[in-house]
This record gives structure tokens, sequence and C-alpha cells, in this order.
């Protein structure tokens, strides 16, 4: 065949070439469909595993109670038994080497949560005592007469602050 | 010249011998072979929302978005509650301010710019809370849509982004049909409920089933006949939402209601 045929023919074949060589350094070898499949499983092998190490935050009631046994066997015939330590005081990290302690939420707006009055009477909003946070001791913080741990007791830090229930 | 019966007996043996090779691809990919070999099957991560026990506080809401470290300001979360207030004359009212992230603590439906609007106790005819997340559908658009692989499913059924290849194009968060995808405030890349693939992996549950004061919220493993959720979820009337998409989403809901999008 003559020149004129073979030129442009090398020329592509170069391009081509190029692209295959650029694509081989740039996908990381892991880059394939895996278990799922091409359709749900084409991805970086890897990746799995950077998300398995994400650090975990809530370490659980369980490991609390490896050392304040007190606090959770003071919570664990109260109502508010369900409610696990870390909702109020806050997520463990790497506690108690990191934070050394941990910052508890003491606010109203914690504990409105679930006991803002809400008139549904068939959810399971209804059958959780409510107050309207408007007209209830608006201005005091719930734990000043409540033990939140147990509310069913008066809170015996805060009981002589004045504020009849 | 060919006859009927010729004609016949080749066009079969040219489709019969056509669809052989494209099956044969799929049984031989070595690959493929090799994952399935290793523990396919085993676990299958599938979540139960049960709509009678939410009470609204967002106290999940709040220990994803810390267990993620989802900015706590950003109007964004991989998991919200929303409030269904249906009136006697049969209005339905949804909202969901700032995904619930403080709890539902007034009485007030949140409409946005419009404002805040108000519904007489006694106009209330029920008035319930929908636990919202990730899906993890058997047949995730999201991943399908992705053009650079950066979005996928697990052996186990959990979808996930990698950060470090997503591109940012938007695609997976038009193509999701329950509107559980957004952009990571600091990231700039596609962010979602990783069902805390993380913990799970750990033997420990997702953060949001931990912080679940009422069990509303339950993590299981739909391969295991001995698991409480698979138990729940094969015996008792559980619903899923959109299934007319086709996606097989696998968060079930238990006391779900035709109010319910």
């Amino acid at each position: 065949m003559k020149n004129h045929v073979w030129r442009p023919l090398f020329i592509v074949l170069a391009i081509v070439g190029g692209i295959l060589i650029t694509r081989t350094l740039l996908v990381p070898s892991d880059f394939g469909i895996w278990e799922r499949g091409y359709m749900y499983g084409w991805h970086r092998k890897s990746n799995e595993d950077v998300w398995k190490k994400y650090p975990i935050k809530y370490k659980t009631a369980k490991v609390c109670a490896e050392c304040h046994k007190d606090k959770f066997n003071d919570l664990k015939d109260s109502p508010h038994a369900s409610i696990s330590c870390e909702n109020c005081h806050g997520p463990n990290y790497n506690h108690p080497k990191d934070p050394l302690g941990l910052d508890i939420d003491r606010r109203r707006d914690l504990c409105i949560r679930c006991h803002a009055y809400l008139p549904y009477r068939d959810s399971a909003r209804a059958k959780i005592p409510g107050i309207d946070p408007q007209k209830h001791y608006p201005t005091e913080e719930c734990i000043m007469c409540h033990y939140p741990h147990n509310p069913k007791k008066p809170n015996p830090k805060h009981h002589t602050a004045g504020v009849k229930p | 010249m060919i006859n009927r019966r010729e004609f016949c007996k080749k066009t079969m043996m040219i489709a019969g011998g056509l669809a052989i090779p494209l099956t044969a691809l799929e049984i031989f990919d070595p690959r493929r072979l090799h994952a399935e070999k290793d523990g396919k099957e085993k676990v299958r991560w599938v979540f139960l929302v049960d709509i009678n026990k939410c009470v609204g506080c967002g106290l999940c809401v709040k220990a994803c978005k810390i267990e993620n470290d989802v900015n706590w300001d950003a109007n964004v979360t991989r998991t919200w509650v929303e409030r269904y207030v249906v009136t006697k004359d049969g209005q339905v009212n949804i909202d969901s301010p700032k995904g619930c992230r403080d709890g539902f603590t007034t009485q007030k439906i949140d409409q946005a710019h419009i404002g805040l609007k108000e519904i007489k106790p006694e106009d209330i005819a029920k008035g319930f809370f929908v636990p919202k997340l990730c899906n993890h559908c058997e047949n995730p658009p999201c991943v399908q849509v992705c053009p650079v692989g950066a979005t996928y499913q697990t052996q186990e059924g959990v979808v996930l982004v990698d950060r470090s290849w997503c591109i940012g194009c938007g695609y997976c968060v038009m193509g999701c049909p329950y509107g559980v995808r957004f952009f990571h405030p600091e990231l700039h890349v596609a962010e979602k409920c990783t069902l805390c693939y993380h913990r799970l992996s750990q033997g420990l549950k997702s953060a949001c089933v931990d912080a679940c004061p009422f069990g509303a919220r339950r993590v299981g493993n739909i391969r295991d006949p001995e698991d409480p959720v698979t138990k729940i979820i094969t015996m008792e009337p559980v619903n899923v939402l959109k299934e007319e998409f086709g996606t097989k989403p696998q968060v079930f809901y238990l006391g779900s209601s035709k109010e319910v999008k």
C-alpha cells in the first residue's frame, strides 16, 4: 500500500497506544467490577477499607458501664433506662484518654426533644409526659428539679433551688 | 432453495449460538467467580424502621451528624425525621426543620419561606413521625449513573462513595428517587448514609440505631434467618418507600401509612 495510507494509520495507532498507557498509569490496579458486577460494583476495592477504618465516636453504653457501674445501675431501673449515656453526655471518642471529660448537655433543649407536648394522640409521643416549654418554668433548667437519671426521684443536687415542680 | 423446516431450524440454531457466548462470558469471569466463592450471600445489611415507636426526638440525627462528621450547622443530613400531620379534612402537612436535628418541640408546621403554620389540635386526625435514610437499594440508581465508578455497592449491600474518586458531577444526587444524597459542605463530594459501615464491620450497630431510645430504628442481616430484624421483615406487614421505581429498597417500614412518600 502507499505511504499516504500508512501515515494516518500510524498516527491513530500512536494515539490509541498513548491513551492505553495513560489509562494504565492513572487507573489504580484494584479498580474492577468485584462482587456486585459491572453495573453496581465498578469501584476501587481499597476504598471499602477506608470506610471500615473510619473512627468510631459513639462507643455505646456498654463501654460506659465498664468504669461507671454506679451511674449505669442508677439509670437501670428508671423510665430513662433506654436512653443511651452518650445521648446526653456526648460521644465517647477516646475517653478517658481523649477527651479527659465529656461535655454533658444539661440544656432544656435536650429534654424537650421528647417532653415538649405535641397533640398527636396515636403516636408514641403521646405516651411520654409532655409539657408546654413556653409555660412550664420557661427560664429554668429542667435538671433544677428533675433528676435526669431517674425522673421519678427529685434531683438530689438541685432540690433546694426553691422551684417546686 | 431453503424450505420452511430448514429455515426454522437454522434461525433457532443461530439465535441459540449467539446466546451461548454471552452467558458463557458472564459465568466464566474469573474475578466474579472468585468473589462469589468468598462468602457471597453471607451478610446483607437491611434496616427496619418502626413508625409506631418514633417520637420525633431527633437523637438519631444528632448522633449521625456527630458520628459521621457532617457539618452541624449546614442544613444537610444523612438521616432525617419527617413529621406528618393529617387534618380531618384530609390535608397532609409534612415538615422536617433542620432534618429534625433538634427534635420536634413545637406544634407549628415549618413551611420554609411561607412561615410557620398553626394547626388546631381538634382539627388533627393523626400525627406521626417517619425517619428517613438511604434505602441501600438492591438496584441503586445512584450507582448506575456514576460516570467514574466513585459510588458502588459492597457485597454486604451497602452503597458507599469513594471520596477521593468522586468528581462532584451530582448525577447521583439527581438520580436518587429518595433524595438522600447531597454534597458534603466541606469536602465538596457526594455524601450519603453509609449505614455506619465502619461500625457494622466492627460488630456495632449504626449510630442512629444505638442513639434511638425507643427501638424505632434497627439494623439486621437479612441472610440470617435467626436475626430478629429478619424475622420481623419476613413475618410482619412491612412496607418500603417508592416501590414502583424498581430500586428494591432495603429499608423496611413498620406501621407505614398511605400519606408516607
